[in-house]
């Protein structure tokens, strides 16, 4: 295995995929001559031409909805948002096209495509570019929602979205871009809607996702010191969840912490504790845990930029009130 | 001096240099007739509350859904707002699978799952049926930017309305197709009303076709009554578009006689505008008037069709109401290609 950073991960992905289907083209605004606004795309122009890796004016919604037509038409888009915050002008195409159109037309047409992009909270640059959608998208019936949290995960998963059938939300992580880890060289695959447990542990199961997985191995590393064991489950999948994973490894430790960097009112911390109450009520010893975002816009300055995420000490904290270690 | 070799002159008319049989213009004129009949039903049981929801009529309209339709190849790609019932039908759709929809049967042409705004067919390149206005216009561009990554020559018919015109992905649609030259051509129906607000009170240009100058996008205005001449402009917009000049704006001058909806009134209008259109400039009434002026069909003629017709669409109501409403466990259908096992949401499950 080749140690690559996640950026390069996902370029492998989408280079794999687009030599092995020539249906698979990738568009969005920078991703060609620029090489990417992050460099995800690096050298695919090169790879693959104009016609298969194409720039687009800045035109969210316009190209977004470009996507959902070609793939009507057999194609399989990958659509690139700068960031998901962007996305949010697209919005009517995502959720009002291609999620439905598979039920909307009894099953006549289909968006196999990939929405994909940063999301998440970037570094130092306020409100409108820190934000986390994920909730947003799981929401919706139609749409598959996968968020890797280290980069050999982020090539398998992004492969697997590309082969999907279904529309997938792919949401990166900007911080984690220039992460380095061991990744499968050639063709590798995770399939969509399996968790992964990160870490094994018997007391305490923190589940998170994209960059908060990070977070909550650190954590779990503080918590070892303090004698508590804890097990770490990265859904991966946030939309189909695999409740199963989750729901195994509280029966075994008995209590959990869901992590998230989105707000907590409706978030994804909101959904999986209330699915290991209603399925795991009985193997529970303390209420569900959950650490989130502050509820507020995102900040500029450092100091209140730190604040207002979730932080390894915040997670600790929880993890030790949740096992009662006062 | 050669008329004993000549072969017999074909009946039909010539219009502004182009030709068409009686048999084209039969077939024109019944498919014009059928769908200003099947929506008439279509009002009546809205009223009689068979079908619900919105239910937007096209009558009026009925020359733009049949010209674009004999101008276009089968193989091109037609998508459009929820005024769609008109669209599907000239296409050649199965007419009671379309009013089992209306009507929420099995049999319906999406199985019950849209209704009247989300008419597809597939297998008639019809791609919607779209409810949310403009909604279809970047997805026209993609069906154009699918036919030109593979170079297969479908021109994609993006139809919108005088309302939809006025959102900004139709814009930013417009760039796109003519920054990459795709073969796409806008067709905007224009019956001077976006619901209650006339077009002088919602559009700064109130000339459409002009809409695409600074994209540099072409636009012709045609008379969307005239069947004729909208299948005529049509066929060289479409042409335009397929030999790889790019986009081109077709605006279509037309009227719908009913409300936006049929929970709309239209109090808006005067009785005096909807005579001026209804009886002056009715595209059923001018092509009949021209076919019986040229010899191919009498009054008496058209008086049986429209019988005939009528005949067919009561055919039509019965054969979509005797089908059952859709199976309950369809419900669960089609909501993912890819269902992922053991996974929440399960496939097919409550919890």
């Amino acid at each position: 295995m080749a140690k690559i950073t996640y950026r390069e991960a996902l370029n492998q992905a989408m280079c794999l995929e687009m030599e092995r289907d020539e249906s698979v083209f990738l568009m969005g605004e920078e991703v060609a001559q620029y090489n990417g606004a992050y460099k995800v795309s690096q050298g695919m122009l090169d790879k693959f031409g104009p016609t298969r890796v194409i720039d687009t004016p800045i035109t969210e919604l316009g190209f977004a909805g470009l996507g959902v037509g070609a793939a009507m038409a057999g194609l399989r888009p990958i659509i690139e948002f700068m960031t998901w915050n962007f996305a949010i002008l697209a919005a009517d195409q995502i959720v009002n096209a291609a999620a439905k159109m598979k039920y909307m037309t009894g099953g006549q047409y289909s968006c196999p495509m990939v929405f994909r992009g940063a999301g998440g909270a970037a570094a130092r640059v306020s409100s409108q570019h820190s934000q986390a959608f994920e909730n947003w998208y799981a929401n919706i019936p139609g749409l598959k929602v996968v968020m890797p949290s280290n980069p050999a995960d982020a090539k398998g998963l992004l492969a697997a979205a590309i082969r999907d059938n279904d529309t997938v939300i792919f949401i990166e992580n900007e911080i984690n871009y220039g992460d380095i880890g061991e990744v499968p060289e050639g063709e590798y695959i995770i399939p969509l809607g399996k968790a992964e447990i990160k870490r094994a542990g018997k007391d305490i199961t923190l589940i998170a996702h994209s960059r908060m997985t990070g977070y909550a191995l650190m954590a779990a590393e503080e918590l070892a010191k303090m004698g508590i064991d804890a097990e770490v489950v990265d859904p991966r999948t946030i939309r189909p969840l695999d409740e199963a994973t989750i729901l195994a490894s509280v029966a075994k430790t008995n209590r959990a912490v869901v992590i998230e960097e989105g707000w907590r009112f409706a978030g994804i911390g909101a959904e999986i504790s209330a699915r290991i109450m209603e399925k795991a009520f009985d193997d529970l010893d303390a209420p569900v845990a959950r650490v989130t975002g502050k509820d507020v816009p995102m900040p500029y300055a450092a100091n209140l930029e730190r604040y207002a995420l979730p932080s390894v000490a915040e997670i600790v904290e929880a993890a030790r009130v949740t096992c009662n270690r006062a | 001096m050669t008329t004993k070799n000549q072969k017999k002159i074909e009946a039909g008319i010539t219009q502004e240099g182009r030709f068409y049989s009686a048999e084209r213009l039969h077939a024109m004129h019944d498919m014009m007739l059928f769908i200003r009949r099947f929506e008439e039903k279509a009002g009546q049981m809205y009223g009689l509350k068979k079908i619900g929801g919105f239910c937007h009529l096209c009558n009026g309209q009925e020359a733009v859904c049949v010209g674009m339709e004999e101008a276009s190849e089968p193989t091109d790609y037609m998508m459009t707002s929820y005024r769609d019932h008109g669209h599907i039908l000239a296409r050649g759709s199965d007419a009671t699978a379309v009013m089992a929809e209306l009507l929420g049967r099995a049999g319906g042409i999406v199985g019950g799952k849209g209704g009247s705004m989300h008419m597809f067919d597939v297998t008639k390149n019809f791609a919607g049926g779209n409810g949310i206005v403009g909604e279809q216009v970047p997805i026209g561009i993609g069906f154009a930017f699918a036919s030109q990554y593979r170079n297969d020559k479908r021109v994609s018919i993006t139809i919108m309305g005088d309302g939809g015109v006025n959102q900004g992905a139709v814009y930013e649609s417009f760039n796109m197709a003519s920054l990459w030259k795709l073969p796409v051509v806008f067709v905007i129906e224009n019956n001077q009303y976006a619901m209650g607000t006339s077009l002088s009170r919602a559009s700064a240009e109130t000339h459409l076709y002009k809409r695409g100058i600074s994209f540099k996008v072409p636009g012709i205005q045609v008379d969307g009554m005239d069947v004729l001449e909208v299948e005529r402009k049509m066929a060289e917009a479409i042409e335009h578009a397929r030999s790889g000049q790019g986009p081109i704006i077709v605006e279509m001058m037309t009227y719908r006689y009913r409300g936006h909806s049929m929970s709309d009134p239209a109090t808006y209008r005067t009785r005096d505008e909807v005579d001026e259109w209804r009886t002056g400039r009715d595209p059923i009434a001018r092509l009949q008037l021209q076919m019986v002026n040229a010899g191919l069909a009498t009054e008496e003629d058209f008086k049986q069709k429209d019988k005939d017709i009528k005949k067919e669409v009561v055919a039509v109501v019965k054969a979509a109401e005797a089908q059952p409403e859709p199976d309950l466990s369809v419900m669960w259908d089609d909501v993912l290609t890819d269902d992922i096992p053991n996974a929440y949401p399960y496939p097919r499950q409550v919890g």
